[in-house]
Formats: C-alpha cells, sequence, structure tokens
C-alpha cells in the first residue's frame, strides 16, 4: 500500500510527512514527527492520553487518521509552553503537584487549555466534566482540579 | 536455645509442633536449625519466610542477631505492590 | 485531640535530639516537573533506535487449549518480516517446581506459552518486522492448531472435585490431602482458641464476601525496546518499577550473563505493583537476538487487561463474636484467593493482614491459593490486604449496627497498639493506629450531617511496607552541587523526597540537588520499587551515603586546619570547628572545601549499600459519605476523608497524592471495576469503556490527614504510605453504601446493577 503525503501545521510550524493510510494521528505525530508528548494509553479513545486540538477542537488524536491533517492546524502539548518559560496551567501543575507519574499530564493539560479558552471561570463541577474523559490512575484529580482553578483564576486577573 | 514460633499451617512439617527450639544467635541459624530439627521445613524456607524478632520483621536477612529470650515468629516472606 | 497536635515522640535518631527540620517536610517544586508538563519526559514508549524493528505478539483466544502445532512459515515469508519467535527461543534449562520455588519456570510460560494455553491472552509467538503494522499483519499468517480444554475461571468453582485441572504438580507441600490440584498453596496461623471466643460474645456474626479481579489500571501500557546482540551483550530499556530485577528475570530467561545486560528504567506512567516483573521484554530481547536488529514493543490496552498481571479475586467467610460493650472476643476468616494460571494469589497477606488491627486474644486465619484459567496475577498496592479488609471491616460495621455502638469507638477499644500481639504472631512495635483513629474522631467529617439517601462509612486498613537491597551513591561537583544515583525508578515524587533527605544531611539547598535513577551497569543491586520502599530505603540509604560524604568532607577540613578529625563538626554546608579548643577558624562551606579536592585527597563521594530491616507497618482509617439512587442503583461519593500514619512525610504533598490515589483506586474496586469473563473462559471487557475507572466527575476532592508517628527503624522516622491508602475504601464505601441503600453489600464490585438486584431483593 502506497503511502499518502500530508501537509499540515503542527503548533504553528509548518510540517510535512508520508503516512500509511492507516496510521492515526497519534501514530504519525510520536512516530514520525518526534512529537512524542502525546500518549498511547489505550488506542480506542476512551482516556485522553491522546489529546491535541484540531482546528482548535479537542480530539483524540487515536481516533483521527493521519491523512485527515491534511491542511488543518495540530496544537500538541509541546506547543502550549509560549518559549522560555511555561503557560499557567503548566506552573500550576508542577506547584500544586497535580501529577504523580506524569503520564496523563500532557493530555490533561491540551484539554485544560481547551476548556478555559472557550470558558474562563469554571466551577469546579465543569471542570471535573470537561476533563472526565482523561483519566488518571495516580491522582485521585482532587490536586488536577485545584490546579486548573487556580491556573484559571490567575488567567482571569492577567486578562 | 531460641524459641522459635511457626505459623499453625506449618504443623504438618514440623511433626506437629508450632513451637520449635533451635540453638542460634542470628536468623539464618534460626533458619538452618530449623531444617536441622524438621527438614521438611526447607522447602517453605526455601519459598521464602521473613522473620520477626521482638517484634522487628526481618524480612529477608540473615545476619540480623537473635538471643534466648528473644521472640522469633516465622512469617511468609513478606512483598508489596 | 485537636488534628495538630501530633508531636513526634521519642524515635528516630534525629527527633531525639529535637532537630528542627530544614528541608524535610517543605514541600518544593519536583525535579521532574518541567519535564512532565512540557511533554519531553521520555517514557517507556517514547524512545527509539536506528534500524529499529517493531514486534508484535500473537496471543491464545482460547482459555485453556493444548497447543498442537505453530506454522509461522507464511509469516516468516512476509515482506518486511525480520524474525519470529516461540518458546524454543527461550531457555531449556529453567524447570517447574512446585509452588513459588518455581517461580522463574512460571514467569517464562507465562511470557511465551509452552505446550498449553493457559488464558485468554495467553503469548503463543512473535514477530518483528520493519513497521508496526507489518507485525501486525504477520501475526495474521501464524497458523496456530490448538486442541481446546474445558476451562475454568471462577475460584470457588475452581475448587470443586469437577473442575478441569490446570497443571498437575503444581500444590507445595503446605497444601493438606483431600484438595483438588488447582489449589496449589495454603497458609494457616493465629493463637487462642476461637471457638471459646465465640461462646463468651454476646453476637457472633458469620457471612460470606467475594471480590472480583481487578487491575492497576495504570494509563502506561508495558512498552520497552531491546537491544541483543550475537556477542551476548544487549541492552533494554523499559518502563518498569525494577530493572535490576527486569535484568534478572531476562538474562536467565535467554541464557545470558546478567552483568552483560544493561537495563535502563525510562520515566515510569504508573505501575503500582503491576510492573514489579516482566510479560514482553524477554520477548524483545529474544526477537532482537533472532534479527540481529533493535526491537520495541508495546503492548495495546487491550493485551494489558488480557496478558498482564490483575490481581486475586477472592471468596471469604468471616465469623466475628463481639460482646455488647463493643470488645471483639473471637476472630475467624477463610480466604480462597485466584491468581491466575499460576501459584502466587496472595492469599497470606489477605489472611495475615485481615484481623490486624485488632488486638484479639483468639484468631484464626486460613488462606487458599487456587489456580484457573486466567493471567498470572501481579502485586497491586498492598497485594491481598484490600480484600481482606473489606469482609471483616464490613462484619465489624453490622455487629456495631445490631449492637447499637459508634463504629470509630469499637474500633479504638478493639485497636492494635506497641505491644499488641499481631494477629500474624509477632508483638507490634511502636504504631499510628489509635493516633489515625482518633483524628478520625476529631475530625469533622465523622459529625457533619447525612442528607437523606446518604450513608457513612469507616474501616481501618494495615499494610506491612517493606526494606529490600538498596544502594545509593552520591557524588560531589567542584561546585559543591551534589548529584544522587539511587536504583529506585520514581514512582511517586521520591526523587524530590530523596533531594530533601539530603539536603537535610549536607546542609545545602534542595536546588542544589540533582537525583538520577541509574541504569543496572551504573550502580549496586536494587529492589523493585514495591512494598511502599523507597522513601523509607532509599531514603534511608541516600542519608548515610550523604552523612558518608560529610565525613571525608569534615576530614578535608580537619587537615586543612591542622586539628583532629573528631573536632570538626558539619553543619548547615559548612564544616566548622566544634569548640574554642578546637580553634579559631573560619567555617568552611562546602564549594570550598569540593573545589580542591582533587588536590586534597581526591574526589569526594559517598555511598551506601544494606537491606535495611526497620521498614515500619502503617495504618489508615478512612471516612466516606456516600449516595445511593435507588432507581439506578447508581452511587455518588459525596465526600471521603484519608487519615493515615505515615511516621514522617518528608514531602507532604506528595504524601497527599499517595493517600488520594490510594483511596481512588479503592473507590473505583468498590463500585464499578472488575474483570468480565464470559462462558467461554474470554475477557468481556478489555479496555477502558467497559473497565470503568473512576474518572474526574465521579469523585468529590478527598481530604487527606497526615499523622506521624515515627518508625524507629528510620533515622527521621519514616513509614511507607503508598499501599497502606487502597486498604481501607473497599470496605469503607460498602459500609456507607450498605448504610445509605439500607441493605449489606456482600460482593464487590458494588455497581448499580448489583446494587438494583439487592435492592429489589430487599424489597421483595
Amino acid at each position: 500500500m502506497s503511502k499518502i503525503h500530508v501537509s499540515t501545521t503542527i503548533n504553528g510550524d509548518a510540517a510535512e510527512f508520508l503516512c500509511d493510510p492507516r496510521e492515526t494521528l497519534l501514530d504519525v505525530l510520536r512516530d514520525r514527527l518526534g512529537l512524542t508528548g502525546a500518549k498511547e494509553g489505550c488506542g480506542t479513545g476512551d482516556c485522553g492520553a491522546c489529546s491535541v486540538t484540531l482546528d482548535g477542537r479537542l480530539v483524540c488524536s487515536c481516533l483521527v487518521l493521519g491523512a485527515e491533517a491534511e491542511g488543518r492546524e495540530i496544537a500538541t502539548v509541546e506547543g502550549i509552553a509560549p518559549g522560555e518559560t511555561l503557560h499557567p496551567l503548566q506552573r500550576k501543575f508542577i506547584e500544586h503537584a497535580a501529577l504523580q507519574c506524569g503520564i496523563c499530564t500532557p493530555g490533561i493539560l491540551v484539554a485544560a487549555k481547551a476548556l478555559l479558552e472557550k470558558n474562563p471561570d469554571p466551577t469546579e463541577t465543569e471542570v471535573r466534566y470537561w476533563l472526565a474523559g482523561n483519566l488518571c490512575r495516580c491522582t485521585g484529580y482532587d490536586k488536577i482540579i485545584r490546579a486548573v482553578m487556580d491556573a484559571a483564576a490567575e488567567m482571569r486577573e492577567v486578562a | 536455645m531460641v524459641e522459635v514460633h511457626l505459623w499453625s499451617g506449618l504443623r504438618a512439617q514440623a511433626g506437629g509442633r508450632e513451637v520449635v527450639e533451635v540453638e542460634a544467635s542470628t536468623v539464618g541459624e534460626v533458619l538452618s536449625g530449623l531444617v536441622a530439627a524438621h527438614p521438611e521445613l526447607q522447602e517453605v524456607i526455601d519459598a521464602g519466610v521473613s522473620v520477626a524478632v521482638d517484634g522487628r520483621i526481618i524480612a529477608s536477612g540473615l545476619t540480623e542477631p537473635v538471643s534466648e529470650d528473644s521472640e522469633v515468629y516465622l512469617m511468609q516472606r513478606l512483598k508489596g505492590g | 485531640m485537636a488534628l495538630d497536635e501530633y508531636k513526634p515522640q521519642k524515635g528516630g535518631d534525629q527527633l531525639e535530639q529535637g532537630h528542627a527540620f530544614k528541608y524535610v517536610g517543605t514541600r518544593p517544586d519536583r525535579p521532574d516537573g518541567t519535564d512532565k508538563v512540557t511533554g519531553r519526559a521520555r517514557f517507556g514508549a517514547d524512545i527509539t533506535a536506528p534500524g529499529m524493528l517493531h514486534g508484535a505478539i500473537l496471543r491464545s483466544p482460547h482459555a485453556h487449549a493444548r497447543i498442537v502445532n505453530i506454522d509461522t512459515s507464511k509469516a516468516e515469508a512476509l515482506d518486511g518480516v525480520k524474525a519470529v519467535v516461540t518458546r524454543a527461543d527461550f531457555s531449556a534449562a529453567i524447570q517447574p517446581a512446585p509452588g513459588m520455588a518455581g517461580e522463574m519456570w512460571n514467569v517464562l510460560e507465562n511470557v511465551m506459552a509452552g505446550d498449553t494455553a493457559l488464558y485468554d491472552g495467553h503469548a503463543i509467538a512473535a514477530v518483528a518486522a520493519t513497521s508496526a503494522l507489518t507485525a501486525r499483519d504477520a501475526l495474521k499468517l501464524i497458523k496456530v492448531t490448538y486442541e481446546v480444554l474445558p476451562h475454568v475461571t471462577d475460584v470457588d468453582a475452581a475448587m470443586a472435585a469437577d473442575a478441569p485441572v490446570i497443571r498437575d504438580g503444581t500444590a507445595d507441600k503446605s497444601v493438606p490431602p483431600g484438595l483438588h490440584p488447582n489449589v496449589v498453596r495454603y497458609h494457616q496461623s493465629g493463637h487462642g482458641d476461637v471457638e471459646a471466643g465465640f461462646a463468651e460474645a454476646d453476637l457472633v456474626i458469620e457471612d460470606s464476601f467475594t471480590t472480583e479481579a481487578t487491575h492497576q489500571g495504570y494509563i502506561e501500557p508495558h512498552a520497552c525496546l531491546g537491544t541483543l546482540g550475537g556477542d551476548g551483550k544487549g541492552e533494554l530499556w523499559c518502563c518498569t518499577q525494577g530493572h535490576w530485577n527486569v535484568q534478572k528475570i531476562c538474562a536467565a530467561l535467554l541464557d545470558m550473563e546478567t552483568s552483560q545486560l544493561r537495563v535502563t528504567a525510562s520515566e515510569i506512567g504508573g505501575g503500582f505493583g503491576g510492573k514489579t516483573t516482566v510479560f514482553i521484554e524477554p520477548v524483545a530481547l529474544a526477537l532482537s537476538r533472532k534479527a540481529n536488529r533493535p526491537v520495541k514493543l508495546v503492548m495495546s490496552r487491550s493485551e494489558v487487561f488480557r496478558a498482564t498481571g490483575p490481581t486475586a479475586s477472592t471468596s471469604m467467610d468471616i465469623k466475628i463474636g463481639m460482646r455488647k460493650d463493643g470488645t471483639i472476643t473471637a476472630a475467624q476468616g477463610v480466604f480462597r484467593a485466584q491468581g491466575g494460571a499460576f501459584p502466587g494469589a496472595p492469599m497470606e497477606f489477605t489472611a495475615m493482614c485481615a484481623f490486624a488491627p485488632y488486638n484479639l486474644a483468639n484468631v484464626h486465619q486460613v488462606g487458599y491459593d487456587v489456580m484457573t484459567n486466567r493471567p498470572k496475577q501481579a502485586a497491586y498496592r498492598a497485594p491481598g490486604s484490600p480484600m481482606a479488609a473489606f469482609a471483616v471491616e464490613s462484619v465489624i460495621d453490622e455487629l456495631c449496627n445490631q449492637l447499637g455502638l459508634d463504629p470509630l469507638e469499637v474500633r479504638l477499644k478493639n485497636a492494635s497498639r506497641e505491644g499488641t500481639r499481631a494477629s500474624y504472631g509477632p508483638k507490634f512495635q511502636r504504631i499510628g493506629l489509635v493516633e489515625t483513629i482518633e483524628a478520625a474522631m476529631a475530625h469533622p467529617h465523622y459529625s457533619a450531617p447525612l442528607a437523606p439517601g446518604q450513608g457513612r462509612g469507616i474501616s481501618c486498613g494495615f499494610w506491612f511496607n517493606h526494606g529490600g537491597e538498596t544502594s545509593v551513591t552520591l557524588a560531589l561537583s567542584e561546585d559543591g552541587s551534589a548529584q544522587i544515583m539511587v536504583g529506585t525508578p520514581d514512582i511517586g515524587g521520591s526523587r524530590a523526597s530523596m533531594a530533601l533527605m539530603a539536603a537535610e544531611v549536607l546542609g545545602i539547598p534542595y536546588e542544589n540537588i540533582r537525583v538520577t535513577v541509574a541504569d543496572t551497569a551504573s550502580l549496586g543491586y536494587n529492589e523493585v520499587s514495591h512494598g511502599s520502599r523507597v522513601t523509607y530505603a532509599s531514603g534511608l540509604a541516600t542519608i548515610k551515603a550523604a552523612e558518608a560524604a560529610v565525613r571525608e568532607l569534615c576530614k578535608r577540613a580537619a587537615a586543612k586546619w591542622g586539628i583532629e578529625e573528631e573536632a570538626v563538626y558539619w553543619e548547615d554546608g559548612y564544616a566548622k570547628p566544634s569548640g574554642p579548643n578546637a580553634g579559631d577558624f573560619e567555617p568552611l562551606h562546602i564549594s570550598k572545601i569540593t573545589r580542591s579536592m582533587g588536590a586534597t585527597g581526591g574526589p569526594i563521594n559517598g555511598h551506601f549499600e544494606a537491606t535495611p530491616e526497620g521498614a515500619g507497618v502503617s495504618f489508615a482509617t478512612h471516612i466516606v459519605d456516600a449516595e445511593v439512587d435507588p432507581e439506578t442503583g447508581s452511587t455518588k461519593v459525596v465526600r471521603y476523608t484519608v487519615v493515615q500514619d505515615a511516621g514522617k512525610a518528608i514531602h507532604p504533598t506528595y504524601v497527599e497524592g499517595q493517600f488520594q490515589g490510594g483511596a481512588a483506586q479503592g473507590i473505583g474496586w468498590a463500585l464499578n471495576e472488575e474483570y468480565i469473563y464470559g462462558t467461554d473462559g474470554r475477557l468481556q471487557n478489555a479496555g477502558f469503556l467497559d473497565y470503568r475507572i473512576p474518572v474526574a466527575s465521579d469523585l468529590p476532592m478527598i481530604d487527606t490527614v497526615i499523622v506521624e508517628v515515627p518508625n524507629p527503624g528510620h533515622p527521621y522516622g519514616v513509614r511507607g504510605v503508598g499501599e497502606t491508602s487502597i486498604c481501607p475504601p473497599l470496605a469503607a464505601i460498602a459500609n456507607a453504601v450498605s448504610a445509605a441503600a439500607g441493605v449489606r453489600m456482600r460482593n464487590l464490585p458494588m455497581s448499580p446493577p448489583r446494587i438494583f438486584e439487592a435492592l429489589e431483593a430487599k424489597n421483595g
């Protein structure tokens, strides 16, 4: 089966790759583009560890085909930090110890950023339901929710 | 002589006893003393045992000292997750 | 007693001297934080090597079958396939033996089936190919001829006379005569006279309980990259809780010299005990050896569920007698546990932990380890203990209900203390159970009013904690900063705790210390990160290694000043003369000593190796409020409080994290998680959609109270904290749900259909 040529934009940079039609966007990011921030936790869209945004929309990259990236804009965890400094969400995650093993962290950061872009002042319940698609096995979610709420508060102040 | 308490499931391999007396000054000597007195205990000791000396649980060390008045209990080898 | 009145008591050298901790007990940022929030951290699957192939494993679709023939010819012929392996490519020297004596053979048999497929998902063959998709396609070309055999997956059914035999001759000498060959190990312990004790009781309750198998549920599937050359030298990168153990097992399974295999532990995306052994690592190495190229092998989520190590399912009978005043007069438990098609279900820990929180004159426990056609169990956070607590604490709860007694008062009345003879034999040393019960009683949660439809449950829990082989090396740099090499993979933030303990000894800032998890070729032997041992054992070794470096630093200062070594002491990063008689010298900063260390005697390192034996046991008491919807049987956890004895919290935030994580796993185990097998013996729910772990919207904030009753076996009083937190939740939630629903739940998980059925049965 011959490969498909794809031109796309990732974290603001133009990118090109060849992929098998069966490869997912997650496979392509990790295995062809060296962007291993997105993780495969399940391959079936149940755990959210592979979360990225596709034209601003939060998706599981394991449920998107690599070929579907053609002409789209993809944002991954590697693009969250605006250069040398960290994004408030990233800082608050470290401050609140909102990670233990850290495998779910990239997906949760991408998802939380997408939430705060839609809703800068979510309630605890809104945060919990938005993040219900991102599984964490280590933390029990307590410190994650606190970190997101605290980052949201800081971002509202600055805005 | 040191009094060594076995768990009740070992009675069958220790001639019906739950307490066995051995000559020993270390945990290692306790275990070899038990096997010398009751060779059938070799298998369970090879499978892994921990030894509690006066309440202090020795998970695997053989050189820990033991005295005549020590209270010594055999336990199945501890491991975690 | 107010919550903040827990003054450290006698014990722990530093605490005796009235030492005021400067770094220990603070909450700095973890050193791997930036890597993990930017996606830079490299986990098991985040690695590549030039010329790398991709591996894939063919797995049995049958629960029990004789493997008649494996024809790999078409797979080998597929373009891009570079190697195919079966059991013949592994060591022929390893032999089976009864019970746990045959454990190396058990691991080998599990890694790659011999002549029998023992469970749905058992590895049969493997391929390595130039792409992951090609490897997957190649699996479809392997033709296996099976002779399907009858299977059994239930623990009680596997003990029945007519149960299919999994493997004859596996039972060890501990098993009494007359039991089915599937019963492979047996435990019995206790003291006193339980019959006499029951006779003294005013109320005796006897009841039976079951728990289903659950999986540790780590979000990162097993992944590795192995390179093994014809020269017998190998490299392995894998996510693991214990790379020396991986080294030992892989070398044995591949007939290799252990020292010629270097294993590097990646960052690990969760383990909880499930990554303390090997599943795919020997396969990657075998494929690499045959293909003469590196091979990357990553498990899919369904493979993780089908073919790694879930915990045991259990069937338990409990009988407890209590007097009207709440004194427990006798307790008895029978615990049957299945651990898959191999010995190892942790029934002895179930039996030993069951009544450990209680001071009992008459106690007796029996355990059976049973084989079934299920995957080989692996450790899961306090293996065996949560199930025991579920059964025992449910019965104590019933006794309290029926006698009209407060559940925490009854726990307190019967609580084990220092000097109590434990149910498993020896006397307890200093322990903190009473302190956790008292803190729970004093906590506002316990007296908060409940809304209609809500129920409150409490439970105590116990775990042993572990020491284990540990090596640590500390190296000082010329600028006075320090690098520490530990061998225990960081599964909870331990690198931060090591740095805090080293900072305390060296007196230099936490930020000047870098902690690395070294590979097997760079450090002495280390036992697996398990048994809540890391902060205790690697911590103790770090302290000792730092103290060794400090002694050398003082020696250099003494030489520089021309005074005796004993006349120099170390404080806050400086060598100081110990009194006016020693001489009037300005304190010498560490960096002033290290910058010339090459010339004054050589580099200054410290190291420490030991198998420390002073690990302290720990107890917890949990309180939970739950609400049951009678129309759907669905449960909402409304409020949760963890109270646990940590001995000494080195980094309190990470201790809180362990408390919360264990509670969350316990909540999932109690309410929803289970392995569901069909009548065909196949796993029905091998994915996160139907194996339902708690999500963010299921849980409330989880409050934590850290009790500190120091462990005399650690310089700072540390007790392991990682595991005890999963011991109480199953029972605490069962008690809360039983109270909310008005019906005793005896079978976990208490999923909505089960609660609904119980309500229907109750209401007639």
